[in-house]
């Protein structure tokens, strides 16, 4: 997300993250950089919040109060129903600052902090479109032309949109056609809308017209994933991955929540980290074994056959403790170790 | 009251009513006429399983002969909703079951419905008729064996793309010799070979059959000796539509559907070999649906067919068929009311085939009875959407899908609020709208002002601020339904206008920016709403009330908020604010 996060200091102080908690040695932080010390600085953040929730009320910070007054000139057409100053209920409810913990699917890098020139726009209560591009909604253009949308809110927790997708749309919209982009899309979950059963059966139908075309037939490949001891299932697109230690790798990322366990009251902003090495761990070291059924219901060991047999004859995973899959296949767990 | 009417006249008067609205209604005016409907309400629909209990219904409606429900949310198609979340079947079906012996109509939608459950209804109910099971999962063949051979009098068993887990075909052969009711049979959506003779035989003595869809299983060879039994035929999905290329293979195809004389609706067409498609000629002209949406051929193929169709009304068609396909269409199908353009490669990085939005401009302008659109394409701009809009303001649901999120106007590299716009001004029956592109708040506040009809809205990758959210809220007076995913809507205009979700069926959000604490405040604040708290991380108490939730999921209700089937990654907030675990 480099292009983006320059044009955002590139505009200016409006983009600057508003700092709620009065604590000036974290302000300015670039949300849109995942890095250790923006981590860490989300941490310190995390434990001030922490302790300015058994503050009084009122002891706000100035800006939180001018953003309060602003919505409120802006003359909403519901009453509202609730106060939009935190109340007695203690409850540190709107604040304009998410602390993105224990996100493992953390996609801080898309969107920004608190823009000034919209709050500008809010005191205006001019609703109406401007056609000189004041709006910062509207994506700019001559140049610098981002797709961010200064949020009033909090930064959204978004749900596996990956830093390529959101940049090939950037530079989309920046004109350049982009040779970041991948020949297959890293993909949204449950984007574009299709449902699985068409879907699954893009597989074998696009054969018909991309054989003659020469090109390789996409489509997806839905599969259920469970795993013992969590509480319910994913499906995962087999199609999306070319490879074991890609599809490994996936799976990872997306139980890693279970072997752990529930994140401290501190969120544990390392926990993502830590989570996703230390399931890889268990599977090293053969705590956990992935098992697949294939379409004789017999369940086997995954890593057995080439990949491209395997996604052809896959119809479900299970991630299984490494001591009930014992005796699954000739091979010894072991050989499953080495295929991750 | 000296001049009111004998309860038996207005139980006729009310027998005259249909639309579960006009029920309703009726049922509001006084005690009595809430008494008298409620004994003679024979059909109800339930679209969220969750707002009601079964107990409530069977208490209120004594006499029911049909149930339609819904369950899970629409996202879940889209696996937005983790598997487990809930809407499962079983405690309708076994409260029923002892309730209404004369049962005859089941019709679910997203719902879990196991064989038990599906057991249960084939021995609960002596008169059971109909089962309409859309888009549910959780059962097997096993299920539907049950059904066909306990089910005397069943009319219509239809699973519409429905997760089947298919053991074996075996289960068709269950329908009694004695059976010779079924008017509807639609199996399109299992994998499994069913024996092909028991087919043959279970059509030849359906003489009411009037929709019959197989799967892809049943092979083109086959397809001409179960029509031929068929000519009544109404409604026909093939199986696979390939064979090896033979004149009598065709011939005798050709003769079977010459005799359909009734034909109006044709699906299926998996695998398509072209030249099998001049079969189905002489069904065109009375043909008005037709579901080409598995049929991987090219543009001309497409269009020669569809050309044949001079009253089609409705076409499901894969975005082979491209811009050129879709001018052809606009010409030659001037009674056509819906269209969906699904995308054959929709992961892909570059277009595969040449579907732009032009496509869509043309089937605007040449089709003035075009009200219903679903469009899948990669580009779109705003000055096609204001065309669009003022070609075709008559449009009650417009579903457009942007493959890339948040992609811009094309050429003028600007946001699509104007032409989302235009339609939401222009087309004012609209109903529904699916949006997408790059979308800010202006975009939602056109559709606050204008959209006065609209009941389903989904929102994706859109939007700059809780504005956005707020002029939909406050602005959109017939919202029933509303779904958000990745968007930066948060905690304010949620509060500001929870009273809204008390009049809407739904709200879903997720991955936007709904802090755990305002779920509190709005559980709180709304003890007739069930707020649900749908995240995988963990108990969200575990972290900052201020940290957003993953989903959010309220719905308002009149059962008990602690539904029974909660799974662990579900919270629902009570009014002292605690959570309940499952």
């Amino acid at each position: 997300m480099a292009s983006a996060s320059d044009c955002i200091s590139q505009s200016g102080p409006g983009l600057k993250e508003r700092n709620y908690f009065g604590l000036s040695d974290c302000s300015s932080v670039d949300s849109s950089a995942v890095s250790s010390a923006h981590l860490e600085s989300k941490n310190n953040m995390n434990m001030k919040a922490t302790e300015l929730r058994l503050g009084l009320p009122g002891s706000q910070s100035p800006e939180r109060d001018s953003d309060f007054s602003l919505l409120n000139s802006v003359k909403l057409d519901e009453k509202p129903l609730f106060p939009l100053v935190p109340s007695k209920d203690r409850i540190c409810t709107l604040s304009q600052k998410t602390i993105a913990t224990g996100n493992k699917r953390g996609f801080d890098d898309t969107v920004v902090g608190f823009s000034e020139s919209k709050t500008t726009n809010f005191s205006e209560g001019n609703w109406m479109f401007n056609a000189t591009g004041s709006d910062p909604g509207q994506a700019k253009l001559a140049g610098t032309v981002i797709s961010i949308r200064p949020s009033g809110t909090q930064l959204a927790i978004k749900s596996e949109v990956p830093a390529k997708t959101l940049q090939e749309s950037t530079n989309k919209i920046i004109g350049t056609n982009t040779a970041n982009a991948p020949a297959a899309k890293a993909q949204v979950v449950g984007w574009p809308p299709i449902r699985s059963f068409r879907k699954n059966s893009l597989v074998t139908t696009s054969k018909n017209i991309d054989e003659v075309d020469g090109k390789p037939g996409p489509g997806a490949l839905f599969v259920k994933v469970s795993m013992d001891g969590a509480p319910y299932l994913r499906k995962v697109d087999l199609r999306m991955y070319s490879a074991y230690k890609e599809l490994s790798s996936a799976l990872e990322k997306m139980f890693s929540c279970f072997t752990i366990g529930q994140c401290g009251p501190q969120g544990a902003p390392t926990r993502k980290m830590l989570s996703e090495s230390k399931l890889r761990d268990l599977l090293h070291g053969s705590e956990y074994v992935l098992t697949y059924e294939d379409k004789d219901g017999d369940w086997m060991l995954v890593g057995d056959v080439p990949w491209e047999m395997f996604i052809a004859s896959c119809k479900r995973l299970k991630i299984m403790k490494g001591s009930d899959a014992i005796g699954l296949a000739p091979r010894s767990v072991d050989k499953c170790k080495n295929q991750n | 009251m000296a001049y009111s009417f004998p309860e038996e006249v207005l139980e006729h008067v009310f027998s005259f009513l249909s639309s579960p609205r006009d029920r309703n209604a009726v049922s509001l005016v006084c005690k009595s006429w809430y008494e008298i409907e409620r004994w003679c309400r024979h059909r109800i629909f339930v679209g969220n399983c969750y707002a009601v209990s079964p107990e409530i219904v069977i208490r209120r409606f004594p006499e029911l002969r049909a149930v339609e429900m819904k369950g899970k949310p629409h996202f879940a198609d889209f696996n937005l909703v983790p598997e487990g979340w809930g809407a499962y079947a079983y405690p309708w079906i076994a409260a029923m079951a002892e309730a209404y012996p004369f049962l005859e109509e089941i019709k679910l939608k997203r719902m879990v419905v196991t064989d038990e459950s599906l057991e249960l209804i084939s021995k609960s109910y002596k008169n059971f008729k109909s089962l309409v099971l859309t888009s549910c999962e959780g059962f097997t063949t096993d299920g539907l064996a049950s059904i066909a051979a306990n089910c005397r009098h069943l009319k219509e068993l239809d699973l519409r793309e429905s997760e089947v887990e298919d053991l074996s075909g075996h289960w068709l052969s269950h329908f009694p010799d004695s059976c010779t009711s079924l008017v509807s049979l639609n199996m399109s959506c299992l994998g499994s070979e069913v024996s092909f003779s028991a087919l043959e035989r279970l059509v030849a003595r359906s003489p009411n059959l009037r929709t019959l869809r197989l799967n892809r299983a049943v092979p083109l060879e086959k397809l001409a000796n179960l029509v031929r039994h068929a000519p009544q035929l109404v409604e026909l999905g093939t199986g696979a539509y390939s064979a090896e290329i033979r004149s009598d293979t065709f011939s005798s195809l050709a003769d079977a559907f010459s005799a359909c004389k009734q034909l109006k609706a044709l699906s299926g067409f998996w695998d398509v070999v072209p030249s099998y498609l001049p079969a189905v000629y002489s069904a065109c002209s009375g043909i008005t649906s037709l579901n080409l949406s598995y049929a991987a051929i090219p543009s001309s193929d497409l269009v020669k067919l569809i050309s044949q169709c001079q009253n089609l009304q409705r076409l499901w068609v894969l975005d082979y068929i491209e811009d050129s396909g879709l001018e052809a269409l606009a010409a030659s199908c001037k009674d056509l009311q819906e269209l969906r353009v699904f995308p054959s490669d929709p992961f892909g990085a570059e277009p595969n085939v040449s579907l732009t939005e032009q496509g869509l401009v043309s089937v605007s302008e040449g089709c003035p009875k075009l009200e219903s659109v679903l469009y899948f394409c990669r580009q779109m701009s705003n000055a096609a959407l204001i065309a669009i809009a003022r070609s075709r303001p008559n449009f009650i649901r417009f579903r457009l899908c942007i493959i890339e999120p948040q992609a811009a106007d094309y050429l003028t590299l600007e946001p699509l609020d104007a032409g989302f716009g235009a339609i939401v001004e222009n087309c004012k029956e609209l109903r529904r709208l699916s949006m997408s592109g790059l979308l800010t708040d202006r975009v939602f506040k056109y559709i606050g002002t204008h959209a006065k009809k609209l009941e389903m809205l989904s929102i994706a990758f859109a939007g700059d601020s809780d504005l956005g959210l707020h002029h939909v809220l406050s602005g959109c007076d017939s919202l029933r339904k509303l779904e958000i995913r990745d968007c930066p809507f948060g905690d304010k205009a949620l509060l500001a206008n929870a009273a809204k979700l008390e009049t809407m069926r739904s709200l879903w959000m997720s991955s936007c920016s709904v802090s755990f604490g305002a779920c509190k405040l709005l559980a709180q604040k709304m003890p007739r709403l069930n707020v649900e708290v749908i995240d995988e991380r963990g108990p969200p108490d575990s972290r900052l009330e201020s940290c957003s939730v993953e989903r959010v999921y309220v719905y308002r209700t009149v059962a008990s908020r602690q539904r029974l089937d909660i799974p662990d990654f579900v919270w629902t907030l009570d009014e002292d604010s605690s959570m309940r675990y499952s």
